[in-house]
């Protein structure tokens, strides 16, 4: 391809676009789509396995699917989405030309290889290890092979985005700072070089031993800098995903951030402190001192939970601003009553949000309080908790972004309309579904990665109780009900990319409707006259709810045996 | 050409009149060895040291 | 908006509204109080762990599990030895592919230093329907002084993927008066 560069100016934004990099964007859209679609397939098999009365897999089967699922929804997914995002936040947003697009497409290419070997190995049979890989579990050498190539691949992405944001500043294409979205994508960037990092350096020497070259690899060794990448890994999500709730808000109502300040500061806090939370997975192992433990389980005293609740008010309070500007100033909640619920890049954005804090967020901090994870450790409770962040949070803010993405950046108009006008609604609440059911079967018990909850064969018989049942059921239903919504979302995007009404080069689509900036650039941005009522009850509401769901778990933690 | 010269000369007294917090933030090269930086040490280096000190059983 | 540069050159200096500044505040000492909590409970909670850990050979650890089967086994059931150890003594419990050896039976409101490892892969101890849940590492002899303080049979689940198998494993563990 030629290096020259060739920029088209967008219609409804007034955005230059570097065609290198919308072509870049686009390629990574696609891929992550087609990879949320395999491992959500092996997600619905799991959760028909799960659910009693179905029973749907095989033992072998079912753990090879949860291997599967694991990979290629928690990382091949959600990181070709989040390159897609750091092009589209650099290049497009700074109306820059992409930094090169060569060694874009080389790490493009390599995150493909990386993640269908993967997927062909555990195939085959041979490595049901988990996602996490546990060593001394042994998977065939192609797995760890495929993951490394596919950190290298979005390393280089990284890097891409990095340079991307010199050349902006070099070659002066905006003013001043970089916009907020950016500056949350670079957030992302910064924490997805450590996980990389972190997964190569553990991963490289697990090939090896897996080859035969290294004899013996340490478990705590390995479960500790593994989750350096694998909880790091979805901390780049919640960073992408803040960013795109920023950017639907933005698009949407042209709201602007409450404080630039506070908004920039709160992913300051994301950038020096998330990434120490990988410590959740390590507060029921031997060996580590209960210091370590408290402070990198807090995220350095829970700093970046700080940078959380502040999202948490300062989104829906952009929102809230904007929507009072343009005159819907009744009450507490005209503001929300009115706003675009049938706009499927709103709604989804908006329950991505209430899904996050209190589903995800909640209970990913109570369960992340070091004595607290004793009656939860490895239950069903921590598969509840992260459908809650990186399904419900994370992918529903990615569906969200995408219905903006096909008209401005796929340039076509979005077909069968009213079913993705449904689509977020019947996702959001089944993945929601799916965490508290999951959650609740956890608070019961049930243990995670498990093929037969009935004990069916086992020598020494115990049962769980009823209501564990009752909650596996829901579980099954739920996961149902957001493998339709997720079924949805595939036909409505791959509909429109490949046969959607092509739009003209100066064309405005008719969705998304543009807001009108006249009544936007008023100065709801200034902190004397701003009201919000509105928002500071949900925010109240939040923090009622997660103060009495921490003491709650307190109480049932004392409940338990004596232990020291 | 000095034209050019001067406003990039002024472009950089206007960002060193700014306050230290928002250049920080507006740097991406110092947040990035801030953000491996910070994880690396409280995280990863700690908690090796403490998994190879732990102490063999009799 | 967002998704443009800031409109102010100089942003840090603009002021903060005071219903964000409230809940800054406000999250700010939730924070601490969270964090505060998890080191008031080690002085006076009851649940906690010590985190006393030992390197040690997979071979040894179930040497140890073994010479207690010896000195303490009191039944024998489905091809498992139940032991009852004295109060107050070390206890070991050897999670293997796929089961928990041996069966313990432990006294009510008695100390005890359990010790837990694997001979092969890692293991999940979920004591069960109590739900005390931790991770069992083989090379690495985990000590958890427990007090059982209700009399019952638990079973004990392992809730960390442990192979094909990992299913069936299932232990047992009695607690009498």
């Amino acid at each position: 391809m030629s290096t020259k560069t060739e920029f088209r100016t967008c219609p409804t934004t007034g955005l230059k676009v570097d065609l290198n990099a919308e072509k870049l964007i686009k390629a990574n859209a696609v891929a992550a789509v087609i990879f949320l679609a395999i491992g959500g397939l092996f997600g619905l098999l799991v959760a028909l396995t799960r659910w009693p009365e179905v029973h749907l897999l095989p033992a072998d089967w079912f753990y090879l699917a949860l291997t599967a699922h694991g990979f290629d929804v928690l990382l091949v997914w959600i990181i070709f989405f989040e390159m897609a995002v750091l092009y589209f936040a650099s290049a497009v947003l700074l109306n820059s030309r992409i930094a090169g697009p060569r060694w874009a497409w080389t790490g493009f290419g390599l995150m493909l290889a990386g993640a269908l070997i993967t997927n062909i190995v555990v195939l085959q049979g041979g490595s049901s290890v988990m996602f996490t890989s546990y060593v001394p579990l042994k998977a065939e050498p192609g797995f760890y092979l495929g993951i490394i190539l596919f950190a290298v691949g979005a390393l280089i992405g990284c890097c891409v985005f990095f340079g991307t944001l010199v050349v902006a500043r070099r070659e002066r294409t905006y003013k001043g700072s970089i916009p907020l979205v950016t500056f949350g994508a670079l957030t992302a960037a910064i924490i997805a070089v450590f996980t990389i990092a972190s997964g190569a350096i553990i991963l490289i020497p697990t090939l090896l031993w897996s080859i035969g070259l290294v004899s013996h690899i340490d478990p705590l060794l390995y479960k500790t800098i593994w989750w350096a990448m694998g909880h790091s890994s979805q901390q780049i999500n919640v960073s992408a995903h803040v960013a795109i709730w920023y950017a639907i808000a933005a698009i949407t109502f042209g709201a602007r951030p409450l404080s630039e300040k506070v908004s920039r500061t709160a992913f300051l806090m994301y950038i020096l402190f998330l990434q120490l939370a990988s410590a959740h997975h390590l507060l029921a192992e031997p060996g580590l001192s209960s210091e370590w433990k408290i402070f990198n389980t807090s995220y350095a005293m829970y700093l970046a939970v700080l940078g959380s609740m502040v999202h948490g008010m300062t989104v829906p309070g952009s929102i809230e601003a904007a929507q009072r500007a343009r005159g819907l100033t009744k009450g507490m909640f005209e503001w929300l009553r009115k706003a675009p619920w049938g706009n499927p890049a709103f709604a989804g954005m908006f329950m991505s949000l209430v899904f996050f804090g209190f589903i995800g967020g909640i209970s990913g901090v109570v369960m992340g309080t070091e004595q607290i994870n004793l009656i939860m450790h490895n239950t069903l409770y921590v598969p509840g908790h992260f459908h809650g962040t990186v399904v419900a949070g994370t992918t529903l803010a990615f569906m969200a972004i995408t219905y903006y993405l096909v008209p401005l950046v796929f340039r076509r108009e979005i077909m069968f309309m009213k079913l993705a006008r449904l689509q977020p609604y019947l996702f959001g609440i089944g993945a929601a579904g799916i965490s508290v059911f999951m959650m609740g079967a956890g608070t019961l018990g049930v243990s995670r990665r498990h093929w037969d909850m009935q004990f069916a064969d086992a020598i020494l018989p115990f049962d769980y109780p009823s209501a564990a049942f009752l909650m596996m059921g829901l579980n099954g239903m739920f996961a149902v009900l957001a493998a339709v919504g997720g079924i949805a979302f595939i036909v409505v995007v791959v509909g429109s990319v490949f046969f959607g009404r092509k739009l003209g080069v100066d064309e405005k689509p008719s969705y998304p409707e543009v807001p009108p900036q006249a009544a936007v650039v008023a100065e709801h941005g200034s902190a004397h006259s701003l009201k919000i009522p509105g928002t500071t009850m949900l925010v109240a509401i939040f923090f009622i709810a997660f103060v009495l769901y921490y003491f709650v778990n307190w109480k049932y933690l004392s409940e338990v045996w004596p232990l020291s | 050409m000095t034209e050019e010269h001067k406003s990039e000369d002024e472009g950089l007294q206007d960002d060193e009149q700014l306050p230290f917090m928002q250049r920080l933030l507006d740097n991406p090269f110092l947040l990035l060895f801030l953000g491996i930086a910070v994880p690396t040490v409280f995280y990863i280096i700690w908690g090796i040291m403490e998994i190879t000190q732990i102490p063999i059983a009799d | 908006m967002a998704i443009t540069p800031p409109s102010e050159r100089n942003w840090w200096k603009q002021p903060i509204a005071k219903v964000e500044l409230t809940w800054i505040i406000i999250a700010f000492f939730w924070g601490l109080f969270m964090f505060f909590m998890m080191i008031y409970w080690h002085g006076a909670g009851e649940q906690n762990l010590s985190n006393e850990a030992y390197k040690i050979k997979p071979e040894k650890f179930a040497a140890k599990t073994q010479e207690m089967i010896e000195a303490y086994t009191v039944r024998e059931e489905t091809g498992f030895p139940v032991v009852h150890p004295p109060a107050g003594s070390d206890v070991y419990l050897t999670g293997r592919l796929f089961n928990w050896w041996p069966i313990l039976e432990l006294e009510k409101d008695q100390t005890y230093r359990l010790h837990l490892s694997s001979v092969d892969v890692q293991h999940g101890f979920s004591l069960q329907p109590i739900n005390i849940n931790l991770q069992v590492h083989p090379g690495y002899d985990m000590v958890v002084t427990i007090k059982p303080d209700q009399a019952g049979e638990y079973g004990i689940v392992c809730n960390e993927f442990c192979g094909i198998g990992h299913h069936l494993m299932v232990g047992k563990l009695y607690v009498i008066e």
